[in-house]
């Protein structure tokens, strides 16, 4: 990549916007991943009491265990939210840089 | 307190290293309908080689599987890297032992995952051809840069092997009845036979195929462990609970210091993000679009394979603990308690017979070992590529190298690994091996993660910083490993660690980005400056994907 390119692609609007939405949303989840797991095992390290509550009166399962199978899934959503928005929006920004590139 | 995290961080190692089974081990009766099934297995992942290897033609080819594998191909195969014989027997064990405390570390071990896809996995693809030096390397000198890269994925990749073979010598042994070395030998000579004929083509779809047996085995153990319960979590827990007391239902007093707790998090999170086999899967698709694919139904399976885990787990509560059939006896009479033959990592096995008779069981069996099988020859790939692609064509032939001659390398480099694998398994028999996964995780978080990453969002970084950093980030992590409760109290006899943790990542990931940092700050040599300016182009084509490798033409 030449330097008059770079240049060109750097001052591209579809390429700010691409950088600025990408970051924003990609900081976005990892911090919801990181507050979600680490409030998880934090609790467990300092109140782990909060984690052992019976769901109810009659039953042995304690909260823990839907709030760990959530943390599980709420993972995995979470790939889901930004794999589909980089494969649709994100991709189709990139899609019409080259775009512009090829044109001039 | 140091109790707590004593645990949580044996339990974590107990897990990562295949050392699924401690000790001695008596060698059982010859399992027949085990070995029928390994053999099918076998013949099978054969044919698949055979059928590789007639496609696999060039170095991309070898590398990467052409770049033609799917997104849903790959997050399988990088499951089935992920889901190893150690995790699936460790965690169902650790579930079947502590209850709770089992779904503690599989959510560790996945809350790695999405981050690698907001932050590495597009970049990576874009940038990397066939190693992750290659982007690390994409802007710096080749030369220091690749032979530091090359050493941590060289190091990280026979630190697991070892562990491999070890585990899969003895859980053959335990279920096959078949002798230590022969099976460490078995597997050996399998894996240098899938990756040097079938490059990683082979290695891919050998990984597919046991990730989708793997997967449909603990389905259909879930399933009957379920139906015996009308599909009622309460009830199995409520039975679960009378035989080992409500205590299984909460969290077993794991985790009670921050900085333990910390430290493992990172060591799983940056660890994960710094395996070389897992990062080399990138490569293997044709573009970013299909690189986030892969992720998103990797993380799916794994998952989802947590949760089966768990319910295998609690299965072996209720269906092998305190059954005559699976105690060990001649343990009972010495130690008391209810233990089971093999130890607590034999639940998940135990299980399978319990719910499905000896055929399920050979099953079960013969779906761990190739397991082990396709662990090792992804292992094993990316040890050889470092070696071939990263040191001999980078850095001893500066690039001045045809594809087919570095290929022939990468195969020399295959064997070699082999045989050194099977030296080191048979050396290691009788060794507490339990530090290695964690030393591994250790050198993959502190030397190859930190340079990666910096390599790809940091403008400042330059060769000497990147080197330094990461030389003192791997020496930080060895050391404390070394000074650590498990070499220096365990293993070495002293009385005290100089070092109280047993994970070091905390401080060795620190010290990498620091040193990183600061002598790339403080780098004013011309050669920094131009490393610099080269940021803003690779980082456009990170972002966009413009001039990334694409998939082979045929």
């Amino acid at each position: 990549m030449n330097k008059e390119l770079v240049e060109k692609i750097k001052n591209n609007p579809d390429y700010i916007a691409l950088v600025s939405k990408r970051s924003s949303f990609a900081i976005k989840l990892t911090i919801s991943m990181l507050i979600v797991y680490f409030t998880f095992i934090l609790t467990i390290a300092f109140e782990p009491a909060l984690l052992s509550v019976p769901l109810s009166s009659h039953t042995v399962t304690t909260i823990g265990i839907p709030i760990g199978m959530a943390v599980i899934v709420f993972a995995f959503i979470l790939t889901g939210i930004y794999t589909k928005r980089a494969n649709g929006e994100f991709d189709d920004l990139s899609n019409k840089i080259k775009q512009s590139i090829k044109e001039n | 307190m140091s109790r707590i995290f004593t645990f949580l961080i044996l339990g974590a190692i107990a897990v990562f290293a295949s050392g699924v089974i401690e000790g001695e081990i008596q060698k059982q009766a010859l399992n027949i309908p085990a070995i029928i099934m390994f053999v099918i297995f076998v013949g099978a992942t054969l044919g698949i080689t055979y059928w590789a290897a007639k496609r696999t033609k060039s170095a991309k080819d070898f590398y990467t599987a052409g770049g033609g594998i799917t997104g849903f191909q790959n997050g399988m195969a990088i499951a089935g890297d992920y889901m190893s014989a150690a995790s699936f027997l460790g965690i169902s064990g650790l579930v079947y032992l502590k209850g709770y405390d089992g779904l503690i570390y599989s959510i560790g071990f996945l809350v790695g995952w999405p981050i690698i896809l907001f932050m590495i996995a597009e970049p990576l693809r874009n940038l990397g051809k066939y190693t992750f030096a290659d982007v690390a390397s994409y802007r710096l000198r080749q030369g220091p840069i690749r032979t530091l890269a090359a050493s941590g994925s060289i190091a990280t990749v026979i630190l697991y092997l070892i562990a491999q073979m070890v585990g899969s010598g003895k859980l053959i042994q335990l279920l096959f009845g078949l002798q230590y070395e022969v099976a460490v030998i078995l597997v050996g000579v399998l894996m240098v036979l899938y990756v040097t004929f079938g490059g990683m083509l082979a290695t891919t779809w050998v990984q597919i195929v046991k990730a989708f047996l793997l997967l449909a085995g603990a389905t259909f153990m879930a399933i009957a462990v379920m139906a015996h319960y009308d599909f009622s979590f309460g009830a199995l827990f409520a039975d679960a609970t009378e035989l080992k007391g409500v205590e299984i239902m909460s969290p077993g007093g794991l985790v009670s210091d921050p900085i333990s707790a910390i430290s493992l998090a990172i060591a799983l999170m940056f660890g994960t993000a710094g395996l070389p086999h897992i990062l080399m899967r990138f490569f293997t698709v044709a573009d970013a679009k299909e690189a986030r694919k892969s992720v998103f139904f990797a993380t799916g399976f794994i998952g989802y394979f947590y949760i089966l885990t768990f319910i295998i787990g609690f299965g072996a509560i209720v269906m092998v603990f305190q059954n005559p059939q699976y105690l060990d006896l001649a343990k009972q009479a010495i130690e008391g308690g209810s233990p089971i033959l093999g130890g607590n990592n034999m639940a998940a096995i135990h299980l399978s017979h319990a719910v499905g008779g000896d055929f399920f069981l050979g099953f079960i069996s013969a779906v761990a070992f190739a397991t082990i099988l396709a662990v090792v020859s992804g292992l094993t790939l990316a040890g050889a590529s470092a070696i071939s692609h990263d040191l001999y064509a980078s850095v001893i032939k500066k690039g001045k190298v045809d594809g087919v001659k570095e290929m022939q390398v990468s195969k020399i480099a295959t064997v070699i690994l082999g045989i050194v694998a099977i030296i080191m398994g048979i050396m290691f028999e009788k060794q507490n091996i339990a530090f290695v996964v964690g030393l591994a995780f250790a050198i993959a978080a502190s030397a190859n993660f930190p340079i990666l990453f910096l390599s790809m969002y940091w403008k400042k970084l330059t060769t000497r910083g990147a080197v330094i950093g990461g030389s003192l980030g791997l020496a930080t992590a060895v050391l404390l490993v070394i000074l650590g409760p498990i070499v220096w109290v365990q293993i070495l006899g002293n009385a005290e660690a100089i070092f109280p943790y047993k994970y070091p990542a905390l401080f060795s990931v620190t010290t990498a980005f620091v040193g990183i940092w600061f002598f790339s700050i403080t780098d004013n040599s011309q050669d920094a400056e131009r490393e610099r300016e080269a940021f803003e182009a690779q980082y456009i084509r990170s972002q966009t994907g413009i001039g990334a490798e694409g998939a082979s033409e045929h």
